[in-house]
């Protein structure tokens, strides 16, 4: 009976101790967490301001992860008033003062997202939700892109996406929150196919091997959509995992496929390791069809063609943007970074630099960090001197509206850095497409969602 | 009542609970005390818990556990898509499923044991990764991920809200991110660390330790050890698809990347960090490393410098290159050389080192009791 009992009592005990130890510890924290009257995430009281840059440092998509550092350590410099200025001198309208924004010190945190979607987000919630960031930015993964930009809606900070290139990330996945400068695979299939056709002409086969991921099927739809309106026809398209080292597997099969163009719907290290296995494979030498045998790479850029070295000399492919343009933004973009780091930024970084300045912009003509304020900013937004001429961020999907750049492999490059031609800018006008093609819904920017 | 638990179970039980429920507290210093971390903590602790089972108490190292743990994910994202937003019947969901899979892995590759075991283990979650990456790319939208949407059915849901606004994940319309979020995994880490303390203590956790020591023996004396491997297993393979279910349920996307190797991998080391067989060393273990993942992983050059600023211009900048390379996408070199530290000189994970001090103090107690007593006598004699 006396163990019972005993039993009992220090059961009460303990009991009693814990409930003691969960009313005083824990419990208030669980009420106090929503009652500290934070108007919104991360509302800046001191006297900085963090951006939270999730990069991919390591995986395929490194180096260009790399670059948009770079490129964001570049801005938040010239954000604070340090430097040159770069382009803070020659963009137009700009509210932008050199003096942080909003009076307040620009710094940053940073976190490697592995070019892996769910590192992504853990790490953008990291930022979020321990390091107090009051914008998310870069990625170089559509897959990246479009996880963390969910994440962002559900947390109320607003994402301004890095590298990312798929018809999604502004089309059937967009979100009120997330902004992108970047064009998109359906732009590049509107640029690249007429360029394609008079080169090659319009009784093409062709053969795609494709990205395993969001961005890669998108594009394949859209190069297959623009080339077959062309009259080439499709015979077969091959998906292929992300960050596959070895692409033998899949090359092997286009030699007896009787196609003859191969589109490399890849990008970064994928890109460099399949078109490097193509040409050994002997593919640019080969006839096909009674036709020269032609490989195409519908985006890439110049850090890839370095990578790819003499094998990308007379492949075409778009851009975004290219350091060579003769216009006042490039050319001012192109001397600070090169006198920052000694080589011209790459696509990647111009990208990233943009997107820190054009979210500083909106929150100096909003007049306050608070996010639908600033997502009212930036929508409709017109500017220009960015490099891309005239552009607009389309209200409807938060898609950038510029210019788009066809590219051709440089055959007889001066320096290093010369490794990529301009073909043809294609202009606004003709990149527009209607926002309606690619359904989804922005969601609300009101109520805004309380992150801790 | 005293049959239930004995005292020392209960205090473990009781202490671990104060630590875990403190921890937004004892872990601000650290600078993990944010909810997402913890979250992860408590999930992370679940899966190695249950892979604790199997490879702690049975002796059968699985090097495909991810593979549950990634059924788990996917069921329970699906139950948000077609059933309910709700958070229960997810679960109850995902743990079925992945139980499911377990039997099904479980009975084949149980027919072998010791390395042959772990590499069919390790081949069907490796084809389960690639089902999932690249062949049933219409249930896991591949690398992409598989994410919720507004335009889902919820056939549950849709017979009383017409809901609007981004869909996330609820316990009854409770939201689930952020504190709440770690408060209710929090439980279901206790619930499991109850559940494999209760495991070890019965009197079928003694099979299991029994065929752990020497499966031959147990089958001369006539056991069929072939249900117990195959509970055991199915046990464990429930609780990853519990700690899978529960990431999605706090974060809602799923994956391809969680049922890759490395992921399987990660949860051994974890378990043999913090002490194999033990009850609370894969928590230990399973902390540990999310810790390094999330937190060494974000220093860059700028917090280094700052880390560092007490020192000379010079020296820092050599201080902070050298450093640098351990932290930031590095911190994969200090897990290493931490784990290598610890099988070296502490075989028996940190448990065994935070053992021995225990048995240090213990012994310097007993002295001190023991010489207590003698002058008590002294005094009465």
């Amino acid at each position: 009976m006396s163990t019972i009992k005993g039993g009992f009592t220090r059961r009460n005990v303990i009991k009693t101790g814990l409930t003691g130890i969960l009313a005083t510890g824990v419990a208030p924290l669980v009420f106090s967490r929503g009652a500290w009257a934070q108007d919104f995430c991360n509302n800046p009281t001191g006297s900085t301001v963090t951006f939270g840059l999730n990069l991919p440092l390591t995986g395929a998509y490194a180096e260009e992860g790399a670059d948009e550092q770079k490129a964001y350590e570049l801005a938040i410099k010239h954000l604070n008033g340090e430097g040159d200025g770069g382009l803070l001198n020659v963009l137009k309208p700009s509210a932008l003062k050199g003096n942080g924004i909003l009076g307040k010190k620009v710094q940053y945190v940073s976190s490697d997202s592995q070019t892996k979607s769910d590192v992504a987000r853990a790490g953008a919630t990291r930022m979020i939700e321990r390091d107090g960031a009051i914008m998310i930015t870069g990625g170089s993964s559509s897959g990246e892109a479009i996880a963390v930009q969910s994440l962002c809606q559900e947390l109320g900070v607003i994402f301004m996406a890095g590298l990312t290139h798929s018809n999604d990330t502004t089309g059937k996945d967009k979100r009120r929150y997330g902004f992108r400068h970047f064009f998109n695979a359906y732009q590049s299939g509107i640029a690249i196919a007429p360029v394609l056709g008079e080169e090659y002409g319009k009784e093409r086969r062709a053969y795609h091997l494709t990205a395993d991921y969001t961005w890669g099927w998108t594009q394949e739809e859209s190069i297959k959509a623009a080339t077959e309106a062309l009259g080439w026809q499709t015979v077969q398209t091959v998906r292929t995992p992300l960050g596959a080292a070895d692409f033998s597997q899949y090359l092997t099969p286009v030699l007896n496929s009787g196609a003859d163009v191969l589109i490399l719907n890849h990008y970064g290290n994928d890109m460099v390791n399949s078109l490097t296995q193509a040409v050994q494979f002997g593919m640019r030498d080969r006839q096909a069809n009674g036709k020269q045998f032609e490989v195409v790479v519908p985006l890439f850029s110049e850090l890839m063609a370095k990578g790819a070295g003499e094998n990308i000399k007379g492949i075409f492919g778009t851009s975004n943007w290219h350091w060579n343009l003769p216009d006042e933004g490039s050319k001012a973009f192109t001397k600070s970074f090169g006198a920052a780091y000694g080589s011209p930024p790459s696509q990647a970084a111009h990208t990233a630099y943009v997107q820190a300045l054009l979210y500083a912009d909106a929150c100096e003509r909003a007049g306050t960090f608070y996010p639908p304020e600033v997502i009212k900013a930036l929508e409709g937004f017109e500017f220009d001197g960015m490099g891309n001429g005239k552009t607009l961020y389309r209200a409807e999907d938060h898609q950038c509206m510029k210019s788009v750049l066809v590219v051709r492999g440089n055959e007889k490059p001066t320096s290093q850095f010369d490794v990529l031609n301009i073909v043809k800018e294609i202009d606004r006008e003709t990149a527009n497409y209607d926002p309606a093609i690619f359904g989804g819904e922005l969601g609300a920017a009101e109520p805004v969602p309380q992150c801790r | 009542m005293s049959n239930f638990m004995s005292r020392k179970d209960l205090t473990l039980f009781l202490g671990f609970a104060a630590v875990v429920l403190l921890l937004p507290i004892l872990a601000t210093p650290f600078g993990a005390a944010y909810p997402d971390l913890l979250q992860r903590f408590m999930i992370f602790g679940i899966f190695a818990v249950g892979f604790n089972i199997l490879f702690g108490l049975t002796g059968y190292l699985s090097f495909g556990h991810a593979a549950f743990f990634g059924v788990g994910s996917y069921a329970a994202m699906w139950s948000f898509k077609l059933l309910s937003l709700n958070a229960i019947p997810a679960i109850l969901f995902a743990v079925v499923m992945s139980g499911l899979f377990a039997v099904a892995v479980g009975y084949v590759s149980l027919r072998r044991s010791g390395i042959y075991f772990s590499i069919l283990t390790l081949a069907f979650a490796q084809m389960s990764y690639n089902l999932a990456y690249s062949v049933l790319t219409p249930i896991t939208n591949g690398e992409t991920g598989l994410r919720m949407t507004l335009s889902d059915p919820r056939v549950i849901d849709g017979l009383f809200t017409s809901a609007s606004g981004a869909p996330v994940p609820s316990l009854f319309g409770m939201s689930l991110s952020g504190w709440n979020g770690f408060y209710f995994t929090a439980i279901f880490l206790l619930a499991t660390f109850f559940l494999s303390m209760r495991i070890s203590n019965s009197p079928f956790g003694m099979m299991l330790k029994g065929i752990k020591s020497n499966q031959n023996r147990m089958n001369y004396t006539g056991f069929n050890t072939r249900p117990y491997t195959l509970t055991a297993f199915i046990i464990s393979g429930m609780l990853a698809g519990l700690a899978g279910s529960l990431l999605v349920v706090t974060d809602p996307l799923a994956g391809a990347e969680r049922m890759q190797w490395t992921a399987s991998g990660e949860v051994v080391l974890m378990t043999i960090l913090g002490g194999v067989g033990t009850l609370v060393g894969p928590v230990i273990g399973a902390w540990l490393i999310k810790y390094f993942e999330n937190i060494f992983s974000s220093f860059n050059d700028n917090v280094l410098n700052n880390f560092y600023s007490f020192l000379p211009d010079g020296l820092r900048e050599v201080v902070v290159a050298v450093s640098g390379k351990f932290v930031g996408e590095g911190w994969h070199l200090s897990l290493g050389l931490l784990f290598v530290l610890i099988v070296v000189f502490l075989p028996g994970g940190i448990m065994e080192g935070v053992r021995r001090i225990g048995a240090r103090f213990g012994h310097m107690r007993k002295g001190s009791k023991s010489s207590a007593r003698v002058g008590a006598t002294a005094a009465v004699g």
